[in-house]
């Protein structure tokens, strides 16, 4: 995997990454209080295990993962379960979600740790992603995805490539490089174990080529740990070279499919951040409560690289690092292409913070109004998966949802190239957002629709049914009754039954008769005693 | 704290439509400049009074359709649309020609249809066809180029052929000033049945081309590769253009040396370059996916050729152009890229 590849379009951006990748890595402090959301990842929220009131030592499990996709989550810290309810989280909803909230105690005194595991190489993969699973590590490039399920090809998966992804490629963010400078035996040693498990047949770690000493301490790593057979790539920095289809891309010229995962092309990413947080939980039995982020912007006093607890509010991240700057307009998690703004800095550190970037209003001016399209086709020669954005916002903006999905709406990565070079400075990816949204409201309607309508048409073929089955019964009735009628006819015989009725009459006649000369008998003779 | 919150992306754009729209009107400079050396400054009176009539038009429309008036004004696409018109009619037009066509070409051309990337017709290509079918006359009436003329023309002169009746201060008629351009000449000499030998020998042809028109060429030529360069027009539709074009002209020569005056002169005369470049590329009413915008061109350059060759015009860069705005969506629409994944 020596030859690389290009993606399609990509940026060059200004780095910006010297305001915070020039100091080594430093630990936060400890809160006086930690808001763990439940929800960090992508899949089920775990089911909580403590209540409020509970002592928990740093390390303890809170929420075991639910389900096959999920995650565990542990206490960052010692100290007791105040307690358990709706926060607010960075999420680009502003949104509150469930939180288990702890007053820490400061002794962060450790909880009963799972045994360390220094022999993972005669281990069985299952039992490797079973600790990972518990350790609830999940993606650290920010997509936060339950790595275990990352670790499990499924039988009869063949894992040709794999790749730790070290790009790095959003500007302003330096953690993944100080962590490749200052931690490389502990990202090639997860590697190890990841491959262990996965069993891949190559491994290549993809580093851009801005960052020459994360390169250089990788190689140093992997050859004192005498691993001669992974290879550390120098991809050109090209933004979004980082993303992971684009990275696969260039390492593999392969694509990943429509709406498929890498292991469809017998690929799997992991993020060299992962790959430390494997090591620690397999070698050390350290769970994920801490992550290094970096703290940047010009909106900071003192940018830097942390390695923070998570559940630690940006607040006091901001506070650590110095405080705000006159000049702060914006906070901002993740980067300045995909990252979102958080309207308030009191949410916590969550196990997708890659980056807090409190931006000035230099760096990050406010939208300018946008003009109308004029075709131009700038974003589509900078759209990094060949999408035509220029006909996709005029689809979206006509409400057009269909011709949106045509033009292959879906395969929008939201990387934000697009509107980076739109000289009518139109916000594209919120356009593009609002489409995907829609569409899905849209999709949701319809099945709701489609349920409706299930259950009209089945009430009507119900009533029908009903309708046909009393038909039938009366049907049935009638021609039973027709036919014990018919049956007694001939149970009499023939012309019987008119015979029958004049006899009766005749014999009824004779008894009127009778009758009546019986009473004139009986007249005459009272007449003639009278007349006696 | 609380804090301002917007979508991502969060750095802001590089680009702007005004920016845009500048790099075309420096791009456009030397050209103009030859242009006005070699058929007077007539050329920079017509771009003067386009530019007045084309702001006063944009203003105006801004104001009835209710838009913002100074946005709009400052990005500079009105003087984009009033420089290409301008730079396409006869240099001693008279005044309310250019008006006319200016105003054609805002009013109907552009804001009828929405403004500002809504027009499905290069707007100044509306302009200019307008003037030629109605005023065919006065859009023929070209100057000699300057070398060929006994008496440079001076600005006084100028200044009465185009606000004065055509007639200038010293008697000389704009009919006398005028010659048929190269173009013109070769499809009204063919007609009469000279060998294309013999028309090649007349004055107004110089090296390569006309005379002037060689060096004018040239100089939007260059102009356009600096807008390609800038990444301000995709390089498809130059290359489309003057690829089916040379490419239909070295095969019409090939079977018809007699009749088809080759390449070079096909490329190199009227204002092949102008429109290649300036006029064709104009993103809004041009095919806007990448294999589509060397369709498109292809198609302009096949018109030109077709309109050169049989048509009753002597060029057909304008019509190529409004025939192939029609088909841009089509165009689009059956050459979407191969997305990712696909």
């Amino acid at each position: 995997m020596n030859k690389l590849f290009r993606f399609p379009g990509g940026l060059r951006l200004a780095g910006r990454k010297k305001l915070s990748n020039t100091t080594t890595i430093r630990p936060a402090p400890v809160p006086a209080e930690l808001t763990v959301p439940l929800g960090q990842h992508i899949g089920a929220v775990p089911e909580v295990l403590v209540k409020v009131g509970d002592t928990v030592g740093k390390g303890q499990m809170l929420a075991r993962p639910d389900g096959y996709v999920s995650a565990a989550v542990h206490a960052p810290s010692s100290g007791t379960v105040t307690a358990i309810e709706s926060r607010p989280v960075p999420h680009p909803s502003g949104l509150s979600a469930p939180c288990v909230v702890i007053r820490t105690d400061g002794e962060d005194r450790w909880a009963e740790l799972p045994a360390p595991i220094s022999d993972w190489e005669q281990r069985d993969p299952a039992e490797l992603r079973q600790r990972v699973r518990e350790a609830g590590i999940v993606g650290l490039g920010g997509a936060a995805f339950p790595s275990s399920v990352k670790l499990n090809p499924g039988p009869g998966a063949v894992v040709e490539d794999l790749i730790l992804n070290g790009a790095e490629c959003e500007p302003y963010i330096s953690c993944d490089d100080r962590l490749m400078r200052e931690r490389a035996e502990q990202i090639v040693g997860g590697l190890r174990i990841i491959r262990h498990a996965l069993q891949a047949r190559r491994c290549t770690i993809g580093v851009e080529d801005n960052k020459p000493e994360a390169i250089a301490a990788l190689r140093e790593a992997l050859s004192a740990a005498g691993e001669r057979d992974v290879a550390v790539a120098a991809v050109p920095t090209r933004y979004p070279a980082g993303g992971e289809k684009q990275l696969i891309q260039v390492l593999t010229g392969r694509e990943v499919p429509s709406g498929g995962l890498p292991l469809q092309i017998g690929v799997v990413c992991h993020n060299v951040g992962t790959a430390a947080a494997v090591y620690q939980a397999v070698v050390e039995g350290r769970p994920l409560i801490s992550r290094v982020l970096t703290v940047t912007g010009a909106g900071v006093a003192a940018p830097a690289n942390l390695e923070v607890r998570i559940g630690t509010p940006f607040s006091a991240l901001i506070e650590y690092c110095g405080g705000y700057t006159p000049e702060v307009d914006r906070l901002l998690m993740g980067g300045p292409m995909m990252g979102f703004a958080v309207q308030d800095d009191l949410v916590p550190v969550i196990k997708a913070t890659n980056c807090v970037l409190a931006g000035s209003g230099a760096e990050f001016p406010r939208p300018a109004e946008a003009l109308p399209c004029i075709r131009c086709g700038a974003c589509a020669d900078a759209c990094p998966v060949s999408l035509l954005p220029q006909q996709l916002y005029w689809h979206a903006r006509a409400g057009d949802f269909d011709k949106t999905q045509e033009h292959e709406l879906f395969d929008c990565i939201e990387c934000g190239a697009c509107a980076y070079v739109c000289p009518s400075q139109i916000p594209l990816v919120q356009y593009f957002r609002y489409a995907k949204s829609e569409i899905a409201e849209q999709e949701r309607e319809r099945k709701k629709a489609d349920l409706a309508r299930d259950r009209y048409e089945f009430r009507l073929e119900r009533l029908e049914r009903e309708k046909q089955e009393q038909a039938e019964k009366r049907r049935k009735k009638k021609e039973a009754l027709r036919r014990a009628q018919e049956a007694k006819a001939e149970g009499a015989g023939g012309e019987k039954p008119a015979v029958d009725k004049q006899a009766a009459i005749q014999a009824a006649l004779k008894r009127a008769e009778e009758k009546k000369a019986a009473k004139a008998r009986a007249s005459a003779e009272a007449s003639n005693e009278e007349s006696d | 704290m609380r804090f301002f919150s917007v979508s991502s992306p969060h750095l802001p754009p590089i680009n702007s439509v005004p920016l845009m729209m500048r790099r075309v009107l420096y791009a456009l400079l030397p050209g103009t400049a030859l242009m006005a050396l070699f058929f007077g400054y007539g050329v920079l009176l017509n771009l003067l009074l386009a530019i007045i009539a084309a702001v006063a038009g944009e203003a105006l429309m801004l104001v009835l359709r209710r838009r913002p008036v100074g946005l709009f004004l400052g990005d500079y696409s009105a003087l984009v649309t009033a420089a290409l018109l301008a730079l396409a009619l006869p240099p001693l037009a008279p005044w309310w020609l250019t008006v006319l066509g200016t105003l054609f070409a805002i009013v109907l051309g552009k804001h009828l249809y929405g403004g500002l990337g809504y027009n499905p017709f290069n707007p100044a290509m509306v302009g200019y066809v307008i003037l030629l079918i109605s005023f065919p006359r006065e859009m023929t009436l070209w100057p000699a180029p300057a070398p060929l003329l006994a008496e440079p023309l001076g600005l006084a002169e100028i200044w009465r052929g185009v606000f004065g009746g055509g007639i200038t201060a010293t008697g000389r008629s704009l009919d006398a000033l005028s010659m048929a351009t190269p173009l013109d000449h070769v499809g009204i000499e063919l007609g009469l049945e000279r060998p294309l030998g013999a028309i090649k020998q007349d004055a107004v042809f110089g090296v390569l081309g006309g005379v002037g028109w060689l060096w004018i060429n040239l100089a939007f030529l260059a102009g356009g590769l600096w807008l390609v360069y800038k990444k301000v027009i995709a390089w498809q539709i130059p290359t489309g253009m003057l690829g089916s074009l040379g490419a239909l002209a070295a095969l019409g020569w090939a079977l018809a040396p007699d009749t088809q005056p080759g390449v070079l002169f096909h490329v190199l005369s009227g204002g092949i370059m102008l429109g290649a470049f300036f006029i064709a590329t104009d993103p809004v009413s041009a095919a806007t996916t990448p294999r589509g915008r060397l369709i498109y061109g292809a198609g302009i350059g096949a018109l030109i050729f077709i309109i050169r060759s049989w048509g009753g015009y002597p060029d057909g860069i304008a019509f190529g152009v409004l025939l192939m705005n029609m088909a841009a969506p089509l165009i689009d629409y059956y050459n979407k890229p191969r997305v990712y994944g696909h």
